[in-house]
């Protein structure tokens, strides 16, 4: 520890009331959450609104309720909405905004009013995204005339108001897929460790992820989340809200893989193509793997975005449509619609834990980073 | 900066004489000339209040009221707001004890007398009265273009079984029989259907408890709301409750369940003529039946001005206020004696129902079930119109009201 300077003294009261105040209205009111979520607050509808309501410590109730009962199959469903709708919005904006990015890296005339125009979107809200998107994609107008100006047929397909569902499962099975599916990414850095010729990583990678296949399909089949079987699925309706959100953050990213090309030195590019590399493999085997931290960052961003998702899919269908619905609305429902505040802090919870895994690790990578340089 | 400090001092000074009275609704856009109207009959009766009218729009409401939720938790209620008449009230506020009784200005004002038993009931509990209704809106109304059902044979089906006998015909003209909206319009019909399988005394019991949601009446409440579903639009999900009624008035549709907003948006907006340009019935089965909802207005406990916040109650349940309100609002007054010269064809058969009809309350609009019901029991809906199994709606239904409570 070193003196207590005036410089520093200076630095600690510049620093306090910024960290005050995060403490109080970031960290005490997550605090505050997290114990409403272990409450009962809401049940006992005298005491919900009343000017100081008496709340019971009910423990993990709320979240047994929510991820077991009976009555909670949309807060299930709104979660599995959530994980597709993240999927493909990710694959989706990050898809798109790399081939636009290439696409303006190759010198095109007007590149300076193409970047505009593809940023655009960004700029607007989510609201005013999902008000236009939803008069776009209206049964009867919009998206589905525009085939009837070349002489087509009008289009069918009911973008947002679809019932229909594939890729269905039981969410019992939800324990034996995620095994499976770390199953077959441990196989997957198997197999980059053998091609760097770490044999012994590679062969406990090979042995556990066998191990855990191996019991994705014995024991993992016999793991009952729910006392009975429930059906879920990818609900082909999320599909217009996917589109909305891709329109609206792809100009964004294509702004970050822009900026990384542009850091891309052209000597890299021409040592390639004196090895003799073609265009398509300058871009394999030396621009992509260039691009690998700054789609990092943009999966995290897009990441975190997607999964508070709210103001979107509240303009684009409204409150009650289950079929589009996500825990961010549903939470919003519950607490100021349903007066369940302790529902809707155990949902706020659940979304907070999401995040968390997202941007947590990502920070201690960054910090860890910082401290090297 | 003299000038400055004269503001200032002004500013101080209004503060410390401050007569005031914060009116919280929801009440923007095309509603908003009507609570103007209101305010200003206040402002004639009581010169020198300042009215704070803080609106909050967006949502029919469902913004206002989650910022209420939040004025109330935080112990700063507003002198009197917006709500719905009846359990969405009671449920909500009166049980957790944020509301006043207000039965000593019911009887000096005579309101017992003017506003009909019914309504009172359904806006008071055996410890008072708890809110003021100021207008009264009907929620089992079907609508129709006279000259299209003429050009179809057709004629305003006055039974469910009527109905969905000309269903197909009505199809077969490539026209929906039944035009649908969004969720909550879903909510909407059901309850028509619901009160028109059960009748009022049965309909009333379902949100006393005495008649179980999963009880076969119940039941078959969900078998013919699906037979209903099946004559309406595919995309009913996507539409708003006007481009339901845009599709009547178009002749895509030939009837639309709508409440009677439907016709203020239809006289007022399209400019049609009552009785000629669209017509109304009461919606299958439910004739000699009036499903109401009303919006109210309450006193909190702890209105920063109880004084103002009780006048200006007088004048929302006054004569004057409810006929200066109700006609703009495109709603018909809540009391029995108001001047049916001020209003048009629609809203003067709607007030002579009113007045001989049996009443009951709707529960997509708050007047009978609790908040935690409604909120929930759009999982029953979904259920349904996932699985079409009536009876796991019904219990779905069952659940819901044995976990969160129903109403009284």
């Amino acid at each position: 520890m070193g003196r207590l300077t005036r410089d520093r003294l200076t630095a600690i009261l510049m620093l306090l009331p910024s960290l005050v105040a995060l403490g109080i209205f970031v960290y005490g009111f997550i605090g505050q959450t997290a114990y409403v979520s272990l409450t009962n607050w809401g049940r006992d509808a005298a005491q919900a609104l009343a000017l100081r309501p008496e709340l019971t410590f009910v423990g993990f109730e709320n979240y047994t309720r929510l991820f077991t009962g009976f009555l909670e199959t949309r807060f299930r469903q709104d979660l599995v909405n959530l994980f597709f709708f993240t999927v493909f919005f990710l694959v989706g904006t990050l898809g798109l905004g790399l081939l636009l990015a290439i696409l303006l890296d190759q010198n095109v005339k007007g590149e300076g009013f193409f970047r505009t125009v593809f940023l655009f979107p960004f700029a607007l809200s989510f609201v005013v995204t999902g008000t236009v998107w939803r008069w776009m994609l209206q049964a009867r107008g919009g998206v589905n005339l525009l085939p009837t100006y070349v002489g087509l047929p009008a289009g069918e397909f009911e973008w947002l108001t679809t019932r229909a569902q594939v890729w269905r499962f039981d969410w019992n099975q939800i324990p034996a897929m995620t095994a499976l599916l770390v199953a077959a990414v441990l196989l997957l850095l198997a197999w980059r460790a053998w091609a760097s010729a770490r044999r012994i990583r590679a062969a406990t990678m090979v042995v556990l992820g066998a191990l855990l296949a191996a019991w994705s399909f014995t024991g993992g089949q016999s793991v009952a989340l729910l006392p009975f079987p429930e059906t879920r699925g990818f609900n082909l309706a999320l599909i217009g809200i996917v589109l909305a959100a891709v329109w609206q953050m792809s100009g964004y990213t294509m702004a970050l893989y822009l900026a990384s090309l542009r850091g891309i030195p052209e000597e890299l590019r021409e040592a390639a193509r004196v090895d003799g590399a073609g265009e398509y493999q300058i871009y394999r085997f030396v621009v992509f793997p260039l691009l690998g931290p700054i789609t990092l960052s943009a999966m995290i961003i897009l990441g975190h975005i997607s999964l508070k998702i709210f103001d979107l899919i509240f303009a684009m269908t409204g409150p009650d449509l289950s079929t589009t619905s996500v825990p961010a609305v549903l939470m919003y429902l519950r607490a100021f619609r349903g007066n369940q505040f302790a529902d809707g802090a155990a949902i706020a919870m659940v979304l907070l834990v999401l995040v968390a895994t997202i941007i947590i690790p990502y920070l201690l990578i960054s910090l860890r980073g910082e401290v090297r340089r | 900066m003299r000038r400055f400090l004269a503001i200032l001092l002004a500013a101080t000074l209004t503060l410390a004489v401050a007569n005031e009275i914060e009116i919280f609704s929801w009440w923007a856009g095309d509603e908003g000339p009507a609570l103007e109207a209101l305010i200003e009959v206040f402002e004639a009766r009581y010169p020198g209040v300042t009215v704070d009218n803080a609106t909050v729009t967006g949502g029919a409401g469902v913004v206002a009221r989650a910022v209420l939720r939040t004025r109330m938790l935080g112990g700063d209620p507003p002198d009197s707001f917006q709500v719905h008449a009846g359990d969405s009230i009671i449920q909500t506020w009166v049980v957790a004890g944020r509301m006043e009784d207000l039965t000593f200005l019911f009887e000096e004002e005579g309101w017992f007398d003017v506003f009909p038993q019914d309504l009172i009931e359904l806006i008071s509990t055996a410890d008072g009265v708890w809110s003021v209704p100021v207008n009264i809106h009907r929620s089992n109304v079907m609508w129709y273009v006279p000259a299209n059902l003429e050009g179809w044979g057709i004629e305003a089906p006055e039974t469910w079984d009527a109905f969905l006998e000309m269903c197909p015909a009505i199809q077969a003209e490539g026209v929906t029989p039944l035009a649908l909206g969004e969720a909550w319009t879903q909510l909407h019909l059901w309850e028509s259907v619901a009160l028109g399988m059960l009748g009022p005394d049965r309909y009333t019991q379902l949100f006393t408890g005495e008649l179980p949601f999963n009880d076969p009446a119940a039941v078959a409440v969900w078998e013919r709301f699906g037979e209903v579903l099946d004559c309406t639009n595919a995309d009913a999900a996507g539409l708003s409750w006007q481009q339901a009624t845009d599709m009547v008035v178009d002749g895509e549709a030939a009837f639309n369940i709508m409440g009677d907003w439907a016709a203020g948006y239809m006289a007022t907006t399209l400019e049609l003529e009552p009785g000629v340009g669209f017509g109304w019935a009461a919606s299958p089965d439910t004739a000699g039946s009036f499903m109401l909802l009303s919006d109210s207005f309450g006193l909190p406990v702890g209105a920063p001005d109880r004084d103002n916040a009780i006048n200006w109650l007088r004048v929302a349940g006054s004569l004057e206020g409810q006929d200066a309100f109700n006609p703009l609002k495109g709603s018909i007054s809540a009391r029995l004696d108001s001047d049916m010269s001020l209003y048009n064809a629609y809203l003067q058969s709607a007030a002579s129902d009113f007045a001989s009809d049996r009443q009951v309350g709707s529960l997509a609009h708050g007047a009978v079930g609790s908040d935690p019901f409604r909120d929930n029991f759009y999982l029953a809906l979904d259920i349904f119109l996932d699985t079409g199994n009536a009876q796991a709606a019904a219990n779905a239904a069952f659940a819901v009201a044995q976990q969160y409570g129903i109403g009284r």
